[in-house]
């Protein structure tokens, strides 16, 4: 009942977002949607660079994000099961509950002047910026959800690990995560959802300039910040279209990262399979 | 009983809060007796540039009549026409005058009631004390890239510029930039607060915001040998001003009316003046 719910909510917002864009669906209005500049008064409406700017941002995130997500998923799981174990899943946990309007005020004080003293050619407020702040937003998401795919794995995989003498790093390396590789695929695709979908990191931190991200340190825009920048203007003009063009993409865009990363996911095969007694 | 001490706490506390907050006010104003009488809610939104002035007026005006109810809410000009449009609020407000298509829509009715200049702002340590118009569209457009091509040190020049939404970029587009372009690359901040945050920061940036918002974490540049000062918008030398105008869905009712003339009447200009902006006269 409630995954039927969910799945006709989701399938109202695309079609209502189909909707919202019918009026773009002419051929010299799409191509004027699909193209790499963004200058409302020029009369260029293209939101390609954003579309890569969120793709950008979100991928680094993920990339900035995942390896200590794994590493601290060791730690807590394999290698110290004790008080700092329990600490430190008591701080993910924590970070959770951190708002992100917080996270992103307290980077635009500390984060970019750091940043643009260390690249003095930049602002300070470029990609790398906000995709540092974004990995520490998803950061606990993928953690906690890999460590509850941990916590069910079969118990009798760990002890035969053990009993033939692999040491406790070996185990996570060649027995746990190979085992857990679906879950890994599902954390990482969590985690890209939240990066992809957030708003306010990007609009406080990554500069919104509305070009292709050159560099890492180059000021970008995401559909998210887009959206946000655009929602507030002549509710009659081409810009305001966009906005629904913007949220159509986004929409669509997470929909095809987490299809590729599923169906990879399944070629790499389901060798061990959970046992039930 | 646990549920009943419960609720008695919260009504103290909320008591004691909206005590504190309408505290006494001079509310000797003549202009507010042309509410007697009236009742009613008047919801207001639209451009932040109106935020503190409207805040004020409501205050005074509920606290003088508290039958009537005003709620005051942002999100920018675009969202003000649109609100009042659809008949979501009473009173939208722009920071720029309608435009045709807005007017043929919705069927608006404008009521300029102040008018606000808008500064170049630099960092307070930047040497540069002035710049000339061609300066500003060059530096604006990307030609200029570094500071020292305009008499500064040498450093790159960091742009901030405002979102599509914005009115006071687009009264800065218009009337300095001659509507000329800005570059792509420019960083793009979502208010004035905002851009006062960002030029504040960095020693090398250089962005705009309303006259009213200028204060001494930031410089206003002089320009052409104005500098941006309230009277020299008041007496027409510094060229960069726009009016704020009160939109209303066709004519205002009685309440809307009585609103839109206290804002326009001494007490309303007065509170204008006091958030950096000026009367129309």
């Amino acid at each position: 009942m409630a995954t039927a719910v969910s799945a006709v909510a989701i399938l109202s917002i695309l079609l209502l977002l189909i909707y919202f864009c019918l009026p773009l669906f002419t051929w010299d209005r799409l191509s004027q949607v699909l193209s790499w500049h963004w200058q409302p008064v020029a009369g260029k409406f293209g939101i390609l660079p954003m579309c890569a700017g969120s793709l950008a941002i979100s991928i680094l995130a993920l990339a900035l994000a995942f390896p200590p997500a794994i590493g601290i998923c060791t730690l807590v799981h394999v290698l110290s099961r004790g008080l700092i174990a329990r600490f430190l899943l008591i701080l993910v946990h924590f970070m959770t509950s951190i708002p992100t309007v917080i996270l992103g005020f307290v980077s635009v004080f500390v984060l970019v002047p750091l940043l643009r003293e260390w690249h003095t050619a930049g602002t300070g407020f470029s990609l790398i910026t906000a995709a540092l702040t974004l990995s520490v937003l998803i950061l606990p998401t993928i953690v906690l959800v890999f460590h509850a795919r941990l916590e069910r794995l079969d118990p009798l995989l760990r002890l035969s690990a053990e009993a033939m003498g692999f040491t406790p790093i070996q185990q996570m390396r060649y027995v746990l995560l190979p085992a857990a590789s679906r879950d890994l695929v599902v954390a990482a695709v969590l985690g890209f959802g939240r990066a992809i979908g957030d708003t306010l990191i990007s609009l406080m931190l990554a500069g919104n300039a509305a070009q292709f991200p050159g560099s890492f340190f180059a000021s970008i825009r995401t559909l998210t910040a887009h959206i946000a920048l655009v929602l507030a203007t002549d509710s009659q003009s081409m810009a305001y279209q966009s906005v629904f063009a913007s949220g159509l993409l986004l929409f669509l865009l997470m929909g095809a990262f987490t299809f590729i990363l599923q169906k990879s996911a399944q070629k790499t095969g389901d060798r061990y399979r959970e046992k039930d007694f | 009983m646990k549920s009943f001490y419960r609720s008695f706490g919260a009504f103290c506390f909320t008591t004691l809060v909206m005590l504190s907050v309408v505290g006494p006010e001079n509310v000797s104003a003549t202009s507010l007796d042309s509410f007697t009488g009236l009742e009613g809610t008047i919801a207001i939104a639209g451009g932040t540039a109106h935020i503190p002035v409207m805040n004020d007026a409501a205050k005074a005006i509920m606290t003088a009549h508290p039958k009537i109810r005003i709620t005051i809410e942002g999100g920018g000009s675009g969202i003000g026409v649109q609100k009042v449009g659809e008949g979501l609020v009473e009173i939208g407000n722009t920071g720029r005058p309608l435009s045709e298509a807005e007017i043929a829509k919705y069927g608006l009715k404008s009521f300029p009631f102040a008018l606000d200049g808008v500064a170049v702002v630099i960092h307070p340590e930047n040497s540069i004390s002035g710049l000339t118009s061609q300066q500003v569209r060059d530096i604006f457009s990307g030609s200029v890239l570094n500071w020292k091509d305009v008499g500064g040190k040498d450093a790159a020049i960091h742009l901030f510029t405002r979102d599509e939404a914005s009115g006071t970029r687009e009264v800065f587009w218009e009337k300095l930039l001659n509507k000329g372009t800005i570059a792509t690359a420019a960083n793009v901040v979502a208010s004035n607060g905002a851009m006062k945050v960002a030029v504040s920061q960095d020693k090398d940036a250089i962005g705009y915001a309303g006259i009213g918002h200028v204060d001494n974490s930031v410089k206003a540049v002089v320009l052409n040998g104005v500098a941006a000062s309230q009277e020299n918008a008041m007496n027409g030398s510094y060229p960069v001003v726009r009016k704020l105008y009160m939109n209303t869905k066709g004519e205002p009712s009685k309440l809307v009316k009585a609103f839109i003339d206290y804002i326009l009447s001494p007490e309303g200009t007065a509170l204008s003046l006091k958030y950096g902006y000026l009367p129309l006269k």
